[in-house]
């Protein structure tokens, strides 16, 4: 069972790890900061495991990688929303952070409630089993990464049944 | 092909979207929707190198696919601004000369995206990816740029490709004539109030009309990078007679413009006619809230910043001159301008510009990103409230939480940093 740490719309990358912070690469720092704009709580009470749960465009703003960084490096499982910006969801993806895809899971679930994922049916449902939000399927393409374990295992796979030319 | 493909490929023309990704691809047939593999003419990044870098080496491969395709520009903490930040430069300044990347800009040289552009880098038809949300930026000259992670860059070092979605497109006709004191950064304010920050989720913005044929390079890149501000994958300005131009007496750019096709299928149109917009602020914190200026005038301001990818360029800095000219900053406010990059900064010196700037009291910080992002050279503090030429007042984004941010033209900002207070521009123009 894990807590949902629930966020509004259109959540930033500058909200998710201010700028002021991006000149130290450690994810550990990342982590110390993550979601210090839209919530200073966050970092320090946030737990292994934690799923955040958003409204549409989680994510928009800024390109940066440290955003998704900082979030898995502090422990969140999952990143629950109405909608992703694409690079953030790109990023996360890659990283080996799920995002996923949900219309409901905003209004069904508040902030503190306890829930738990269930992958293969598809939903994230509530301690006490009363309310449940339904998720999207990922993508096939989006999957395979995934399933790799994020981008570098995935391409790492593929370069080793191509043979590039050597330079 | 079968005959619903046929019938599909005879009625249907094709967006810009679909032919670049569709070339870049070897898919020609490729449509809106499809999952394409597809290899980019160029690619840039910026101090996030470094993330590239590392990801990349765990690849093992030593030497990126084609290190002739490969821009890497530092920006956005130029000087250093910490012991940590000069460290990670040294090591991309020595990354590009080990992998043989000719094309590097080191710190002072200017934005990324205005290089790109200003160095005749992109050519039309190209297919661009940056490790930065505005590589939109580039659409300005008719490539099809977005912005991707730092480890899916290194995948691309790695493969010298990657995937990508063929988004649908968004047609956006401008037409009229900007009235005295109305810049593009105007139009992209009320375009973002009209499509809010998702509006334009994962497509491609067209911008066309006749506003266009008025429209210099330098007003295009600001419709093109303020595109992801409303959530756009791409943007581009379909290239014509000014795209020519712009390339002009470079002998060895191949031109090759690729348009949509007149019949192609936009998922929606937007008409603006933009001859009754006034000069429009936006904020603070979110760049949807868009106003016209009689509803922002008279709050308070404590900096104001001209600059960055967006509205730092020579037209900008000559705008701000126009309505600083022969005035002097208010007391109570501080103005910085970061030009774009080092050319403009040396054809604002060669016009004086910067000599008015300077006179009227405002400070000239490198070219780079300088404040934009609130890691350095004009952080704003608690209770502060700072008039941009930026894209984004997101909260926070240039330093304090409890700071405050407000987007406008780099006209609007000049003349609000004389008053003190958010102030018309029209009022300083003859
Ligand atoms: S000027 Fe600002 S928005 Fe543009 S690239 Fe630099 S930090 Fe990003």
């Amino acid at each position: 069972m894990t807590r949902i740490w629930r966020f509004g719309d259109d959540v930033n990358t500058d909200a998710i790890i201010p700028g002021k912070y991006l000149d130290n690469y450690d994810p550990g720092h990342l982590a110390a900061h993550a979601m210090e704009g839209a919530n200073r709580e966050f970092a320090g009470s946030v737990s292994k495991g934690d799923i955040i749960v958003a409204g549409r465009n989680f994510g928009c703003g800024s390109s940066r990688e440290q955003a998704v960084i900082a979030l898995a490096r502090a422990g969140v499982k999952a990143v629950v929303a109405k909608s992703f910006a694409r690079i953030f969801y790109r990023n996360a993806v890659n990283l080996g952070l799920s995002v996923i895809t949900s219309e409901d899971a905003a209004d069904v679930f508040v902030d503190g409630d306890e829930a738990a994922l269930d992958l293969k049916n598809h939903i994230l449902v509530s301690a006490d089993g009363a309310r449940r939000a339904s998720l999207a399927p990922v993508p096939e393409h989006v999957r395979k990464i995934l399933d790799a374990g994020g981008l570098v295992p995935y391409v790492k796979a593929k370069l080793a049944m191509t043979t590039r030319p050597s330079k | 092909m079968k005959y619903d493909e046929l019938v599909w490929f005879v009625v249907k023309g094709r967006t810009f979207a679909e032919k670049v990704l569709g070339s870049a691809s070897g898919n020609p047939d490729a449509k809106a929707g499809a999952i394409v593999e597809a290899a980019p003419d160029l690619v840039m990044s910026h101090e996030n190198t470094f993330l590239v870098s590392k990801s990349f080496s765990e690849f093992g491969l030593g030497r990126p696919w084609d290190p002739s395709k490969i821009v890497l520009i530092l920006d956005h903490r130029t000087p250093a601004n910490t012991a940590q930040t000069a460290t990670v430069h040294a090591r991309i300044r020595n990354l590009a000369r080990d992998i043989g990347v000719a094309k590097f800009y080191d710190a002072g040289s200017g934005i990324c995206h205005q290089l790109l552009i200003e160095d005749r880098l992109v050519r039309p038809g190209q297919l661009v990816l940056g490790t930065d949300s505005h590589t939109t930026t580039a659409g300005a000259v008719g490539a099809f740029a977005t912005g991707i992670g730092a480890t899916e860059m290194a995948g691309v070092w790695a493969t010298g490709s990657l995937w990508l979605k063929v988004p649908e497109s968004i047609k956006v006709e401008l037409s009229g004539h900007l009235a005295k004191g109305t810049y593009t950064k105007d139009v992209a304010l009320h375009l973002a109030s009209v499509l809010g920050p998702s509006g334009a989720d994962y497509r491609c913005m067209e911008f066309g009309g006749p506003l266009m044929q008025d429209l210099p390079m330098a007003g295009r890149m600001v419709l093109c990078n303020m595109s992801v501000e409303v959530g756009a994958k791409a943007a581009v300005v379909v290239p014509d007679a000014v795209t020519e131009e712009w390339f002009r007496g470079y002998s060895q750019a191949t031109i090759s413009p690729v348009r949509s096709d007149p019949d192609a299928a936009f998922e929606r149109r937007i008409e603006l006619d933009v001859s009754k917009l006034p000069p429009t602020v936006s904020g603070p914190h979110r760049v949807e809230d868009a106003k016209s200026i009689d509803k922002q005038m008279g709050v308070r301001i404590d900096q104001a910043f001209i600059g960055t990818c967006t509205n730092g360029r020579l037209e900008d800095l000559i705008a701000a001159a126009q309505v600083l000219k022969g005035r002097k900053v208010s007391p109570t406010c501080r103005l910085i301008v970061a030009p774009a990059s080092r050319r403009v900064l040396e054809d604002a010196m060669d016009m004086g510009v910067v000599q008015t700037i300077v006179a009227a009291g405002g400070t000239i910080l490198p070219p780079g990103c300088g404040p934009c992002l609130g890691a350095h050279e004009g952080v704003l503090g608690p209770g502060e409230v700072c008039i941009s030429s930026s894209n984004r007042n997101f909260k926070g984004r240039m330093g304090s939480e409890e700071s405050e941010i407000y987007l406008a033209s780099p006209a609007t900002v000049a003349a609000s940093a004389l008053e003190g207070r958010i102030a018309d521009p029209r009022r300083y123009l003859e």
